[in-house]
């Protein structure tokens, strides 16, 4: 910090945010962290670079939003602002970095790629009596290969809600990070958890930016807002594209797997379902999407967000799945047989 | 005139013509593929990053003599296959920024912090990335031995063994089996110690280098532990 004001380095906050160690890392395993508990490490942040001089100039995609976004955020005055996020606020002056013309491209890249980037997947979300059930496979590809079979594609924006991911795993890991800063900060600049629907926008118009670049993000957003007494029960589930959707519903599922999921869903999803009706309905439909696409596998992630925040239940593998119901096949052909001799 | 190459596939996933079919426009592309292959392993107190010595490009051999192993600090070794000019470059940023935050900070990076810096500066290449594979291996906060690895725009996880580059589809599944016991029915889930793991990196390698022409000359290990970095090279196939 010190030597960054002795130099005067033009720091824009979010170069500085990606300065921090990993203890900053979007808190996955304590989302207690999330909420005021968490002091930051002081003495372990790191300097920042300067924007056009440095050779080794690091550009980060995201502050493109902040000069083309016609939400304002991070705008407050670094005079004004409380120690904990001074270092975001450095510079009162957008934007931070100097994009080489044309960033992002508005059409498809003039380099092509040489490797495939991971696609393919199964996730569902539907919401019901007893709060929203999100679900995921674990398996994520890479044009044929196995990347690696035991991904986590849903993510915990933070206590209260949990998004599920598809498209390029890279892309959702860093939208849903900062999806979680923004939302931090609106906590605490106005006192109180941003609603399912504000984050649905919130991520919607900083995908905006980077419509018919080769970003790749479909959410689905479940969470519960209010407290106990939910102030809109209709309001806990919206599917986020990068493409530009944004769409409120009660049952989404989102990627490869995704038809074979609906047919399941559509055939079981009713608002009186109890809790374990619906996990183990969201299972089956994950199980089946997974038997019939190839880019989806290994095992099932479930979450359960209610007004007590979010729950996920272990991870289950789905091949011992299969030998039972190929065990209770065998059973019941057996019986057909000998009834029929 | 279309060039004969080795690559069965081309950019779409389709299989090449494997004759002249008639004229076709070549573009200067900034990416080449220069080959060879990473491992990494994490035992209870020890990480093993290894990788093979072979440059080469298309049927060219350009080195025998250039390991894919970098060592970051004390306690973290990095591997990047892929294109040997981005891993260069990748590698020197890498650097730099340890040194930036040794001074600032007034301590070593930990391998969990190098891990997330390197997500972001892939990250912050997203639209012309760097074609590098990376794994890392090292020591975490606690002592215990750590893999990270990497696809080429920046998403990462833990693993506990890991391999990446030409010849990863053919040595994953094997990790998997040998390590993590994956796909066998009544086997006891022994530990894996050192000289265990060495000899298995060592011996997949082998393996590599029969099945897979980027993968060969030697084979250069780095064994991570409390006390320091050791290298070893081992001579593998060279044809």
């Amino acid at each position: 910090m010190a030597l960054q004001d002795l130099c005067g380095f033009k720091d824009s906050f979010l170069n500085s945010r990606w300065n921090f160690p990993a203890s900053h890392r979007m808190a996955q395993e304590d989302t207690s962290m999330l909420f005021g508990k968490r002091t930051r490490d002081i003495s372990s942040r790191g300097l920042s670079w300067s924007n056009s001089e440095s050779p080794l100039h690091l550009y980060i995609p995201a502050a493109e939003y902040l000069s083309e976004s016609p939400i304002q955020f991070g705008q407050i005055n670094p005079n004004t602002a409380p120690y904990h996020i001074t270092p975001l606020h450095q510079d009162s002056t957008l934007p931070f970095l100097s994009f080489p013309p044309g960033f992002p491209p508005s059409s498809s890249p003039s380099v092509p790629l040489p490797f495939p980037m991971s696609h393919g997947t199964t996730t569902l979300a539907f919401m019901f009596q007893g709060g929203v059930i999100a679900a995921a496979d674990t398996r994520s590809s890479c044009n044929g290969l196995v990347a690696c079979p035991a991904s986590q594609k849903i993510l915990p924006v933070h206590s209260h809600l949990v998004g599920t991911t598809s498209g390029t795993s890279a892309d959702c890991a860093l939208w849903k990070r900062i999806l979680a800063r923004e939302l931090r900060l609106y906590q605490l600049r106005h006192g109180r958890r941003l609603s399912t629907a504000g984050a649905a926008k919130l991520l919607a118009h900083m995908l905006h930016p980077f419509k018919g670049t080769e970003l790749c993000v479909a959410a689905t957003l479940c969470g519960w807002d209010g407290g106990e007494v939910e102030t809109c029960p209709l309001d806990r589930l919206y599917y986020v594209c990068s493409d530009g959707t944004r769409l409120q519903g009660a049952l989404f599922s989102v990627g490869s797997g995704s038809p074979y999921a609906y047919s399941v869903l559509d055939g079981g999803v009713r608002w009186g379902l109890t809790v374990e009706e619906a996990i183990s309905l969201a299972r089956e439909a994950v199980y089946r999407a997974t038997h019939r696409d190839a880019y989806s596998g290994n095992c099932v992630d479930v979450y359960h967000i209610t007004s007590h925040g979010w729950t996920r239940r272990d991870r289950e593998e789905l091949r011992e799945e299969r030998l039972w119901r190929k065990v209770g096949q065998n059973l019941v052909l057996n019986l057909h047989l000998s009834c029929f001799l | 005139m279309k060039i004969v190459s080795g690559h069965f596939y081309g950019d779409n996933g389709k299989m090449k013509e494997y004759h002249y079919t008639g004229p076709v426009e070549h573009r200067f592309s900034p990416y080449s593929f220069n080959g060879g292959t990473v491992l990494a392993v994490a035992g209870e107190d020890f990480a093993i990053v290894a990788s093979d010595t072979r440059l080469s490009e298309g049927y060219s051999i350009h080195s025998r003599d250039s390991p894919k192993c970098y060592k970051l600090t004390n306690t973290t070794v990095i591997g990047c296959s892929g294109f040997h000019g981005d891993c260069l470059t990748l590698t020197k940023i890498i650097d730099a920024r340890l040194k930036m935050y040794k001074h600032s900070n007034n301590k070593s990076m930990t391998s969990g912090a190098i891990a997330a810096m390197l997500s972001t500066i892939l990250y912050g290449r997203r639209f012309f990335p760097y074609y590098v594979y990376n794994i890392i291996g090292g020591l975490d906060e606690e002592g215990k031995g750590a893999v990270y690895s990497f696809d080429p725009v920046g998403s990462y996880q833990r693993d506990t063994y890991k391999a990446g580059g030409s010849a990863s589809a053919m040595l994953q599944p094997l990790l998997d089996n040998q390590i993590g016991f994956k796909n066998m029915e009544g086997v006891q889930h022994l530990p894996l110690n050192q000289e265990k793991a060495v000899q298995l990196v060592k011996d997949v390698f082998i393996s590599a280098a029969e099945r897979d022409v980027y993968t060969g000359d030697a084979l250069r290990i780095c064994i991570v532990t409390k006390e320091g970095i050791k290298e070893e090279t081992v001579p593998l196939r060279k044809d």
